[in-house]
């Protein structure tokens, strides 16, 4: 159903617009952006920063009750004296909009003026700068001079508003979309305004922290340098910062991120606006993880051992060694410990490998927890979906883990390849692991099982790496490399194609990622006609893709 | 607690305060009831409440809060039979500085105003009201807690009103002292529990989207009780006090530099601004002439005196025409003081003579203004202390030349941007003394001392 659309009157142009349509949205699709602070398109509009001051009229109407129209068929318009703001109107026909004419202006300058006049405008040493609205509108819309004399208000700095941010309130601009988000969206009613007038300042409610988990998105949607992430300030100066397109990986939400990264280092995560995924937010604990990534104990030359224990080597060597060490068993003698963490890409390889292999013994590793109503998924891993349409895991993942930690046990099976997983996750104990004559350990951290390992191939991790999942929701999207992985580390699928012609196998005419996902949506009925690049930013649900082919 | 008496000047007309300062006048019910009260609330509960309603439209009462809006036009927003609750709000916050007068019918005739609201309740179909009167009313929560509770044993208020099936209570909800709070979206949100952040409009109307965002009617508590005497007279009659469009009498709240400064019920554009301050209030203080008066409460814009101001006069065949009247001259009524750009706002009129320094008054009126700003809005959180800060620094004899220029600036900023009318407020009392008494502002800041305004105030730009 599509909705009645609207004549409306921008900057003199006439254009339609759905019914319903905010004025401030009207304005921005018709390529004349309103400035605001408060106005948020996901939070309530509370109307209070005056930043989208506009000039507005509604038609004229005549002695009949219908609107008069002008020599060019259309309404005349009867400006409102007074500027309006543009963020918590809708359209109406025949509304008639100025978003750049000389009481706009005036309007717009007069703003800029009074936000800044209790500012402190420590520009140089305020970790928002660069990506500071303040400074922005200021450079638009400002005027390049003030006029304040006095002494400005003095506020609290420096506040531990919780664990993870830092607030200024001299900066803060009162715009109170924070106090919104944690209402509205997080539902944790915590922050408020308290004292009056410009004296005004943000606080946690009295014996409350800010610790939600979703505290950060507050960092995320502050205008100005007032609310900053504890972890992140002073690290790096945005302007810096690589961003790169991705996902997050820490649940089966796989909430859309921009990875903000310099010189090989992840910096932040931010979450970027998917309204099919996770609208405009993210939780602190999926953001937050990355800090691995940088870990001083990262896997970075592959290791094979000998008889002083592992030592380092050339990865011809350490392949073929497990080429070798794995060519001495039996496929029923092998089990494969995948895991649901690895992108679509990896999996489809370790599904080529299984089958090279001959083995039946293979499953994922489950992770699961809480969920909550917001982001945070039970499934704490993120393609479990990818898994189980690969074929890499059943319909219940981990379901076979116990049954090959018996046979294990048992020494049925001799030789175990695990990607990314400890087999002390899988309910093996050391003596266990210790009791296997192979033990090929793809990774990017050392765990039980790297140590017990008898080749050690450096993987990469999240940001280092290309590659798609699927969600929970049955959503493919992409990850994108932000990074190079460390040392000698190599990509997994490419590893896992290197160990399959190690073995002996066939994966010739696989050199690009992209050859990968060709032969992925090939087999994968619910991806045929897919590409990496058609995937694009946002996605591509795969439930609604079956829904139209069916 | 026996009241000062005080008899009423022969030029009052008194309808609302017919009984205050009376003797012999008391504040409970069995003295309202022997005076004839609750009369016209029996008439008005067999009567249609359109027809209530139409009668108060008729009489032209205006609102007696501050922005004059016509009662009856506000009352008709309510729809009728609509699906969500009425609620009715009686404003007893008055704090707007120089006005005095609610808090006399609260304190003396409580009853007056109990009927005038349960009849209003009656005429919208409010079965639920509440007074939000300021904090510092202490007494006069408690008197109007004992008033509401007689009324209700009385049986004029709580189920059945008089047998006419109609219910009606009404609750007092004290405010905790802030002037946002007589905003009547700002009250409403006080009363809802939350800071009395104004609410924008559109949408948020009150009579569409008012208390727990269902229809209201939130009124002055003088305005109320015209109610009961546009009941007891009819709308025609009523309309015959005063002037067309400015019906009725007005309580005029004097303070300042006049002899006999107090509290006066005139009929509305019956006496001038110097009748007022010449016969009723005794004049100027001996040896003093007139110099400025803010005619509406301290928002209002000051007039100057010796100034002319242009408005329709009053010729002598009765007709209106175009012409010049000096301050002295000018009706007291709505439309004269919005003609010569002030306004009538609250009734509370302060007269300044000229010993008083223009900046200093006006420094006076920002700090208040500034300390009351709710700061929701930027342009008022921030200009209001600005412009105080300001005129502080012009009174410690650091002005600089430019800061009568910069202070109309700021003032041009705020008015007309803000969420709430206190944009205009904070904003009208330094455009009208800036533009007024320039003069004087230029040479306040030329006595500054030549030294710049930073090394004087230590401050940072």
């Amino acid at each position: 159903m599509s909705a009645e659309l609207l004549n409306v009157q921008i900057d003199g142009t006439w254009y339609q617009f759905p019914k319903g349509t905010r004025v401030i949205e009207a304005c921005a699709q018709a390529g004349k952006f309103v400035p605001r602070y408060c106005y948020h398109p996901k939070l309530s509009s509370p109307g209070n920063c005056r930043m989208c001051l506009i000039e507005m009229g509604l038609p004229k109407m005549g002695p009949n009750r219908k609107p008069e129209l002008g020599p060019d068929g259309k309404p005349v318009i009867s400006w409102i004296p007074r500027p309006q703001i543009s963020c918590a109107q809708d359209v109406a026909e025949g509304m008639g909009i100025k978003t750049d004419s000389p009481m706009t202006q005036e309007c717009r300058k007069g703003v800029m003026e009074f936000l800044l006049i209790n500012h402190p405008l420590d520009c140089p040493i305020c970790d928002q700068a660069g990506e500071c609205e303040l400074q922005e509108f200021s450079v638009e819309y400002g005027n390049a001079g003030s006029r304040f004399l006095e002494e400005k208000v003095k506020k609290p700095k420096r506040i531990e508003l919780g664990p993870r941010v830092t607030l200024d309130d001299e900066r803060c601009i009162l715009c109170s979309r924070c106090i919104r988000f944690m209402k509205e969206i997080a539902q944790d009613d915590v922050l408020g305004f308290v004292s009056r007038g410009s004296h005004t300042y943000l606080t946690a409610y009295p014996g409350r922290l800010l610790d939600s988990n979703y505290s950060l998105n507050t960092v995320d949607i502050c205008p100005v340098g007032a609310l900053t992430s504890t972890d992140f300030r002073f690290k790096m100066r945005v302007w810096f910062l690589k961003e790169t397109k991705s996902i997050c990986t820490s649940c089966a939400t796989g909430c859309n991120t921009i990875i903000g990264s310099r010189q090989d280092i992840v910096y932040r995560q931010t979450p970027r606006e998917n309204d099919e995924v996770n609208s405009c937010w993210m939780c602190d604990a999926g953001r937050l993880n990355f800090h691995y990534l940088n870990a001083e104990n990262r896997l970075r030359t592959p290791q094979a051992r000998q008889s002083t224990g592992l030592a380092d080597t050339s990865w011809p060597d350490a392949l073929a060694r497990a080429g070798e060490s794995l060519k001495a068993f039996k496929g029923e003698e092998i089990a494969v410990i995948a895991s649901a963490r690895m992108t679509n890409e990896e999996l489809w390889m370790a599904k080529r490998l299984i089958d090279a292999l001959g083995t039946s013994e293979f499953d994922v590793v489950p992770r699961t927890g809480e969920a909550d109503k917001l982001l945070v998924s039970a499934d704490r891993n993120p393609n479990t979906h990818g898994a189980q349409l690969i074929g890499v895991t059943g319909s219940t993942p981990g379901a076979r883990l116990s049954e090959i930690a018996e046979k294990i046990r048992s020494g049925a099976v001799k030789a175990v390849i695990t990607f990314g997983e400890d087999l002390s996750r899988a309910g093996l104990s050391p003596s266990d692991i210790s009791k296997l004559s192979a033990l090929i350990a793809v990774d990017i951290l050392p765990n039980e099982t790297t140590q017990h390992a008898t080749v050690v191939l450096p993987g990469s991790g999240f940001a280092e790496k290309r590659g798609s999942m699927v969600n929970g929701k049955g959503r493919l999207q992409r990850l994108n490399r932000a990074i190079r992985p460390p040392g000698q580390a190599r990509d997994d699928w490419e590893i896992i194609r290197d160990l399959i012609q190690a073995i002996g196998s066939e994966s010739n005419g696989v050199y690009l990622i992209e050859d990968v996902f060709k032969q992925i949506a090939q087999a994968v009925p619910d991806m045929n006609g897919l590409s990496l690049s058609k995937i694009g930013d946002q996605g591509v649900s795969l439930v609604a893709k079956e829904a139209q082919t069916a | 607690m026996a009241s000062p008496v005080r008899s009423p000047h022969p030029r009052e007309n008194r309808i609302v305060f017919k009984n205050i300062d009376g003797p012999g006048w008391t504040n409970d019910i069995d003295c309202y009831l022997r005076d004839g009260g609750y009369e016209e609330l029996k008439k008005a509960l067999g009567m249609k409440p359109e027809t209530i309603v139409n009668e108060v439209k008729v009489s032209g009462l205006r609102g007696r809060g501050g922005a004059g809006f016509p009662c009856g036009v506000k009352w008709g927003f309510i729809r009728p039979g609509g699906p969500k609750p009425v609620y009715l709000i009686c404003n007893a916050d008055e704090s707007e500085p120089g006005t005095f007068k609610d808090r006399y019918i609260i304190h003396q005739d409580p009853h007056q105003m109990i009927e005038g609201m349960v009849i209003s309740c009656f005429a919208v179909n409010a079965r639920l009201a509440y007074i939000y009167i300021r904090g510092e009313f202490p007494e006069g929560a408690k008197i109007l807690e004992r008033a509401l509770a007689e009324a209700r044993e009385h049986g004029f208020l709580g189920k059945n009103i008089l047998g006419s099936g109609f219910d009606c209570e009404i609750y007092v909800h004290r405010g905790a002292g802030a002037y946002i709070c007589g905003e009547e979206t700002g009250l409403i949100e006080s009363l809802e529990g939350k800071r009395a952040y104004p609410r924008i409009k559109p949408p948020y109307f009150p009579a569409a989207l008012g208390l727990y965002m269902c229809p209201t009617v939130v009124n002055n508590v003088e305005t109320l009780c015209n109610v009961k005497h546009i009941v007891r007279m009819g709308g025609a009659e009523y309309a015959k006090i005063g002037r067309p469009n400015n019906t009725g009498t007005r309580l005029l709240c004097v303070s300042g530099d006049v002899q006999k400064p107090g509290y006066f019920e005139l009929e509305v554009g019956a006496v001038t601004m110097g009748e007022l301050i010449y016969d009723i209030c005794g004049g100027m203080k001996p040896g003093r002439k007139l110099k400025a008066v803010i005619p509406g409460g301290s928002s209002a814009k000051v007039l100057r005196a010796g100034d002319t101001y242009k408005m329709k006069v009053k010729q002598p065949d009765g007709s209106m025409a175009d012409g010049e009247v000096k301050l002295e001259d000018i009706p007291l009524d709505f439309d004269s003081l919005a003609a010569a750009g002030s306004m009538a706002g609250s009734g509370g009129v302060i007269v300044m003579d000229d010993s008083r320094d223009m900046v200093w008054a006006l420094n006076n009126i920002n700090e208040f203004y500034a300390h009351e700003s709710c700061g929701q809005c930027t342009p008022c959180r921030e200009g209001s202390l600005w412009m105080k800060k300001i005129t502080d620094r012009m009174l410690k004899g650091a002005g600089v030349h430019q800061d009568t220029d910069t202070l109309k600036g700021v003032a041009d900023n705020i008015a007309g941007r803000t969420i709430c009318a206190f944009g205009e407020a904070c904003a009208w009392p330094t455009q009208s003394f800036v533009l007024k008494f320039r003069d004087e502002f230029l040479a306040t800041a030329r006595n500054g001392s030549q030294a710049s305004p930073q090394e004087k105030n230590g401050g940072s730009q």
